[in-house]
């Protein structure tokens, strides 16, 4: 017991089946429970989210023949933030003959997750990554190709072999509207029940088993019950707590939120990713920050002036005057480390004074030696929409100018705990992408979004499901269980409450200070004092919010900051278990660096005798202390070893 | 700099709406034009105003969910971008700027600036797939894709369902995103087998959702934030007469 959490009873997962790690998903689905296709029909299943993963399975569980009942907060499911992933999906089909394979994939995963991963789940989305190309290509999906009509492939961070699906900068708009079109296809065949512009406030817990979602009509402010046999979230990350991050601006954790409050654990929460190529702050108006795919790193080179202070425009630094950092301290994986190292080295050498840009928060990122190498047209063919993108936002052109990046938040690996049949610890809730923190342990490898997203909706979960439902269909709830009139009405109190405070803050103005306090404390370098200020920073900025939000407005109508109310609301709680995990992780893995764990380079130094664990979080209430469950991670194929990527 | 909005005020869809003029001072030239709108509603907010509603979402271009009509300009003057891509160092200190939602028949107002777009989800539950359920696909190399193929297809597949095509059409036609679909699965061999009633089908749900006869003004494409070109509307028509004479033989 400490001040800030009680220890509990440790958690396992006892869906995976033990033996050779190559046969384990074979075996689970074998052992899965079947639902006979008449029985299908009788059947419904919730899913809240409509990205790759939600959308993935939305159209898979129908298309078996269940009744899907889909929510989103966006006017369509198209406009998921799955839209907006760049750089491509990773598939170990080796084409490129270069050494790949389902086994390289899975030993890239887990080391590059920091060995914070269970290597169950990490092998066998391996081993369903080539599936899902050949689906995605049988949708019409047009990825790159090359003269010969083949797929192309490009290189990654975190990784030396070429495994990575592109169709140019839009790899996840291309990958969603795949799922998004065959989804549309189930919604006019009646198997889908489409309700957009819906958010899931609350949910229905029944018997111990997840039954419905409560939900916010966001056009007219009805609010209604929703019943299913089962209810999938597949709501997304939580990177939004920081404000400004690289998620759409609608992107929430209420749904997990409100999961994790009904007994959901929580894994991870401090697990996040900051992304190192992204383009800075321009100015205290900054709603959002902007990704500038990773995949530039292949051909862009990462440099600061060698001395501090240096203020020459960049093209009036001599060559011997720069220091290309990546490429001198890693020179076996130079421009192409993952993303925590880049993300950590950019803000050391800012650091030191030697940043450039608007408050010298920025490094280059130059494609001079690429242009002279390769010519402008090909680079224009590799990255023409990303260079656009640089331009129209910040003014200046990148073919002339180096561009300036700075890392931001970009995703979250951290989320609900879910066992290997991506069920939570509340039976009938699944949880698949990045709501969930089943995969990429403490640090995500680029390319590998896309593919556990897909992974998850059109492969696990319609299987795990399947077993579970199998038991079904199970009892029938009327609207007026006293669990579902408790849930409804504790949205309908919340909603009253936010709306007769009538303070003097806006609702941005606390999530921008949350954002604030999370960034220094909880960012790209944590510390025991830093974190201990932020605990009690953020609980008494809470306490704010409950005394003096102004949210304007009725509760019947479109509100967009009622709306946001919630979401902040959520924001604060889940903020305040960030830190408190990251308190509790004495040690530096993948997206969580403690400064005090370190090796003499500044490396991030694990402690696998200690740390070796997912830890999973109990919630008691708002001012209750969570109680930590710690699940042990076994490691009997790829050994912990200390990741270096010089 | 100091501009002034005159914004589109639309309380609910029964409302007769109004334009609504406000003073917006000390914005940064680096801001979006959303994030201007931002600096406007938190003093709405504070002076005790209803905030102006719009759609937005990803703020990178790409979502489609930004969709507001600037100076009589769906997404406004920077040609191949969206709303929320346009920044203010577009705009003169002083400038007085008019802010509308998409207006047509097939896109109700909700609110302020936020119109209903399902319409465009009913056109593709019509045929804006390939059917591929999960599960039966081949190896992935068994049917190689010309790249001239694959590319084009790309260009069209970019097309990000915003609707400023349907609001600048003076027909209120969705014609150009209508096209992009046919054009996009239809350039890949895995969309051949549904070729000729995807067009019937997704141009009669066209027609039923109340989209405009198409007459080739070109405005859709003059503001597509994509760019998606006009050519692939006569791809669309070539491959509907084709269609029509299958289906009668």
């Amino acid at each position: 017991m400490t001040d800030f959490w009680n220890d509990g009873d440790p958690i396992a997962d006892t869906a995976a089946p033990d033996g050779p790690i190559e046969t384990r998903w074979e075996r689970r689905k074998f052992s899965a429970k079947l639902v006979n296709p008449a029985n299908r029909r009788k059947l419904t299943v919730i899913v809240v989210g409509t990205g790759l993963a939600g959308g993935s399975a939305a159209a898979t569980l129908a298309e078996a023949g269940y009744h899907v009942k889909s929510y989103c907060y966006q006017d369509s499911p198209r406009r998921a933030h799955s839209i907006a992933a760049q750089g491509g999906i990773n598939a170990a089909k080796n084409y490129r003959n270069d050494g790949d394979s389902i086994y390289r994939l899975f030993y890239d995963t887990v080391k590059g997750g920091d060995f914070r991963a269970r290597e169950s789940n990490v092998y066998r989305l391996a081993s369903v990554s080539v599936n899902i190309i050949d689906q995605c290509v049988a949708q019409g999906v047009p990825f790159a190709r090359e003269y010969g009509g083949l797929l192309d492939n490009r290189s990654f961070g975190g990784t030396q072999v070429s495994r990575t699906f592109y169709a140019r900068g839009q790899t996840g708009q291309q990958l969603l509207l795949g799922a998004y079109q065959a989804m549309e296809r189930q919604i006019g065949l009646g198997n889908i029940e489409m309700n957009a512009r819906h958010e899931m406030l609350e949910l229905i817990v029944v018997d111990g088993k997840a039954r419905g979602i409560v939900v916010r009509d966001m056009v007219t402010g009805e609010i209604t019950t929703e019943m299913a046999d089962a209810v999938v979230l597949a709501s997304g990350g939580y990177g939004n707590v920081f404000f400004l991050s690289t998620n759409a601006k609608g992107c929430n954790v209420t749904a997990s939120w409100r999961a994790h409050r009904k007994g959901a654990l929580f894994a991870n929460p401090c697990y996040t990713q900051i992304h190192p190529t992204c383009i800075p702050e321009s100015g205290t108006h900054q709603s959002k920050l902007t990704l500038m795919s990773e995949s530039l790193r292949n051909d862009g080179r990462v440099w600061v002036p060698r001395a501090a202070g240096d203020s020459r425009k960049p093209g009036d630094i001599p060559e011997d005057e720069r220091d290309y950092y990546l490429e001198r301290i890693y020179p076996s994986f130079g421009n192409l480390v993952p993303r925590d190292i880049a993300s950590r080295a950019a803000k050391n050498v800012c650091d030191e004074g030697r940043g450039v840009g608007p408050g010298g928060l920025g490094v280059y990122l130059d494609f001079a030696d690429a242009i002279a190498r390769l010519g402008q047209k090909a680079v224009e063919a590799k990255y023409g929409n990303l260079f656009e993108m640089y331009e129209r936002i910040t003014g200046e052109n990148p073919y002339q100018v180096p561009m300036r990046i700075y890392p931001a938040v970009h995703y979250t690996m951290g989320g609900l705990w879910v066992d290997y049949d991506l069920q939570s610890t509340i039976p009938g809730l699944f949880v698949v992408g990045e709501a969930n923190f089943s995969d990429h342990g403490a640090n995500r490898l680029g390319a590998s979004a896309l593919m556990q997203g897909l992974g998850d909706g059109y492969f696990v979960l319609p299987t795990t499901l399947g077993n579970y439902l199998a038991s079904g269909p199970y009892e029938k709830i009327s609207p007026d269980h006293e669990e579902v009139v408790a849930a409804r009405q504790a949205v309908e109190d919340r909603i009253a409450k936010f709306l007769s405070i009538d303070g003097d803050r806006t609702v941005d103005s606390f999530h921008r200070e949350l954002g604030h306090i999370m960034w220094e404390y909880c960012g790209m370098e944590r510390t025991e004092e830093g974190l201990t200020k932020a605990i009690g920073l953020i609980r008494a900025l809470k306490d704010e919010f409950w005394q003096r939000v102004k949210v304007p407005g009725t509760g019947e109508q479109l509100n967009q900051n009622l709306e946001k109310a919630g979401r902040v609301a959520d924001f604060f709680e889940l903020g305040e278990l960030m830190c408190i995990d990251a308190l509790h992780r004495r040690e530096s893995c993948g997206g969580h660096f403690r400064a005090e764990s370190q090796t003499p380079d500044g490396e991030a130094l694990r402690h696998d005798d200690e740390f070796a664990y997912a830890a999973a979080w109990e919630y008691f209430g708002a001012d209750q202390k969570p109680t930590l469950h710690k699940e042990q991670l076994e490691f009997e194929y790829v050994h912990p070893s200390t990741r270096s990527y010089k | 700099m100091d501009i002034q909005v005159r914004v589109w005020r639309q309380t609910d869809s029964s409302d007769k709406g109004r334009m609504v003029t406000y003073d917006v001072k000390d914005i940064s030239p680096d801001a979006s034009f959303l994030e201007m709108l931002d600096v406007l509603n938190e003093k709405l907010i504070l002076d005790g105003d209803d905030p102006v509603a719009f759609d937005h979402d990803c703020r990178e271009g790409i979502c489609g969910a930004c969709s507001m009509v600037i100076d009589g300009v769906a997404h406004g003057p920077e040609r191949a971008t969206t709303t929320c891509q346009l920044h203010m160092r577009h705009f003169k200190n002083g400038d007085v700027i008019d802010v509308e939602p998409w207006r047509a028949a097939a896109f109700p107002v909700i609110k302020d600036l936020v119109v209903d777009r399902t319409a465009f989800d009913k056109i593709i539950q019509a045929g804006g797939y390939i059917t591929a359920p999960t599960g039966a696909a081949p190896e992935a190399h068994a049917t190689p894709v010309p790249k001239k193929d694959a590319d084009l297809a790309f260009e069209a597949a970019t097309c990000i369902g915003c609707g400023a095509c349907v609001a600048a059409c003076p027909n209120g036609s969705a014609m150009l995103f209508t096209a992009a679909k046919v054009a996009h699965l239809g350039l890949v061999p895995q969309g051949q087998p549904e070729r000729d009633t995807r067009v019937l089908d997704m141009l009669q749900a066209q027609d039923d959702a109340g989209f405009g006869g198409c007459t080739n003004m070109g405005e859709c494409t003059t503001v597509c934030p994509k760019g998606i070109p006009l050519t692939l509307i006569g791809r669309l028509n070539s491959d509907y007469r084709k269609a029509l004479r299958n289906s009668n033989s």
